[in-house]
């Protein structure tokens, strides 16, 4: 407690300026005061261990899938209070939190683009398409950690074959809600708001791409992208959009948030690849959570069906 | 409360966020990734510590603490201390000691170069921080040696800055008090220098009148 404190203690406490401050020495007072509060927020995250749990609805006629790995889970409170969701903050661990008060219901998704018809479908109308299956995916961030989750969904290709793209449609991309009031890291331009992901025609397609609205058998936590989201197992983390509130098809390959953010880091594909390094860090090892020594990363993230969508294309340049 | 007081707080004070990191770690509260965290959390409290020894001067003589002198020292080492912490979990935690991966992650990666150097740059000045030394080097040998917290400060900002994905509020935040306790120095010594000049040339020994 005595810590917590710590960072309410004012500036002008720790460095009574009245008492000594004249003008000309206001700036080397403010670098002073900046130190002092910069401990404090520091000291305050140390001290900060917030673990909640969340019971979510349950979801029912789960059927299982020949997808899904049998390595052991990761615990569910890491993967709903380690979220990388810049919406709600850039810290993992403040999601869990903030994003305790977004709507999920009524929710609904726009779909256009390329399609034959328009549609503005309800997120219970689209749950309810085809059976929800359990597909327990790795997870591997671009920030070189990973994690494996029971996922509850179908695969994507259900939903987009309703929506009759028409033959112009090479792309589909996906974009985030865009609401500042309910997603406070979006009153910061981080990124570009809101977040658009986006795949080619026949990785959409291709059954391992999962439509997702659930983990460990119930209804996923908003900080997990409640309620409606993609899994791309065999893609760095950041290409399966969460939250989605539009599914457009497009002639054009859609430019991703992170590509904009930092086009020589961040690609299109983004596949997992433990040959080709992030600019600034290697992607060969990666660290799951839970364990302590890191563990080589597989290509594709150990998903090699997916290889014959890259056949003979060279995956250093389309990283 | 006297100077030998004010150490003894200031020591215990600087203990505490490692006593927290572990007390947390014992009972599970360092979250999903325990390594990430300890890693930030030495890294950043490195550059606090850089940055409250680099408060040391402009405080005492703003406020007219002479007596903050006397703290310098051990904060200046406890800055050091954090490095190491944050180096060791580096090389332990993250690389498990494999030597290879470390010379190529400093050759290749530019954050974990100037994280490197900027560690580097603290050991000099960690070891000969003793009265020993300063009678050794000369005080004033000894201050110019120990200008190299500066160039350690700035790296370390850099690292941070470079190793940061897309929200670099935080490390800029440092990056700004680092320039106000720089500039502070800048214009200390455009002061002096003025002042200098204004009491004119130093008197000469006789003898060199001209040379």
């Amino acid at each position: 407690m005595l810590i917590r404190d710590s960072s309410d203690i004012a500036s002008s406490e720790i460095t009574p300026k009245e008492t000594f401050l004249s003008r000309r020495t206001f700036l080397a007072g403010a670098g002073l005061a900046g130190a002092a509060a910069l401990t404090g927020v520091a000291l305050r995250n140390l001290a900060d261990p917030a673990i909640t749990v969340s019971a979510n609805a349950k979801i029912e006629g789960i059927q299982k899938s020949s997808f899904s790995t049998n390595e052991q889970q990761t615990p569910y409170n890491d993967v709903s209070h380690y979220n990388n969701f810049y919406e709600f903050s850039t810290d993992k661990y403040e999601p869990a939190d903030l994003a305790k008060n977004l709507k999920t219901r009524p929710w609904t998704v726009v779909i256009d683009g390329e399609v034959k018809k328009k549609l503005v479908l309800d997120v219970d109308a689209i749950t309810k398409m085809a059976s929800p299956e359990e597909r327990i995916y790795r997870h591997r961030c671009v920030e070189g950690w990973s994690i494996v989750v029971p996922w509850v969904g179908y695969s994507l290709n259900n939903l987009i074959k309703r929506c009759d793209p028409t033959s112009k449609a090479k792309y589909v991309e996906f974009t985030t809600l865009l609401d500042p009031k309910q997603m406070p890291g979006q009153r910061i331009n981080v990124l570009k708001w809101p977040y658009v992901e986006g795949l080619r025609m026949d990785e959409a397609m291709h059954p391992l791409a999962l439509l997702c609205f659930g983990m460990y058998g119930e209804v996923l936590p908003n900080q997990d992208g409640a309620p409606l989201r993609v899994v791309l197992p065999w893609k760095y983390g950041f290409k399966s959009a969460k939250s989605i509130v539009r599914i457009r098809f497009t002639r054009d390959q859609p430019y991703n948030t992170w590509q904009q953010s930092a086009p020589a880091e961040y690609g299109f594909y983004a596949n997992v690849n433990p040959n080709v390094d992030h600019p600034r860090w290697s992607q060969a090892k990666e660290r799951r959570l839970g364990e302590f020594l890191k563990r080589p990363t597989l290509m594709f993230n150990g998903y090699d069906q997916v290889s014959g969508l890259y056949s003979g294309m060279d995956l250093k340049k389309n990283y | 409360m006297n100077l030998r007081h004010a150490k003894i707080a200031c020591f215990f004070a600087a203990l505490i966020p490692p006593l927290l990191l572990g007390w947390r770690a014992i009972h599970g509260g360092l979250g999903a990734n325990p390594i990430e965290v300890v890693t930030h959390s030495t890294g950043q409290w490195t550059i606090i510590f850089l940055l409250l020894t680099l408060s040391v001067t402009p405080l005492r003589r703003l406020a007219r603490q002479y007596w903050l002198i006397g703290l310098r020292r051990m904060v200046g080492l406890f800055a050091f201390f954090y490095a190491t912490l944050h180096f060791a979990t580096y090389v332990w935690l993250d690389k498990f000691f494999d030597v290879h991966e470390i010379v190529k992650d400093i050759y290749k990666r530019p954050f974990i170069t100037v994280g490197f150097a900027a560690f580097t740059l603290l050991v000099p000045l960690a070891l000969s921080s003793t009265a020993w030394s300063i009678r050794k080097l000369g005080g004033k040998n000894w201050q110019r040696l120990h200008r190299l917290i500066y160039l350690s400060a700035i790296l370390g900002v850099i690292h941070f800055i470079w190793l940061v994905k897309a929200d670099k509020r935080q490390p800029c935040a440092y990056g700004f008090v680092l320039t106000v306790l720089l500039s502070y120095r800048v214009w200390m010594w455009f002061s002096t220098r003025k002042e200098r000049q204004l009491a004119g040339p130093a008197p000469r020994p006789a003898g060199l009148g001209r040379i």
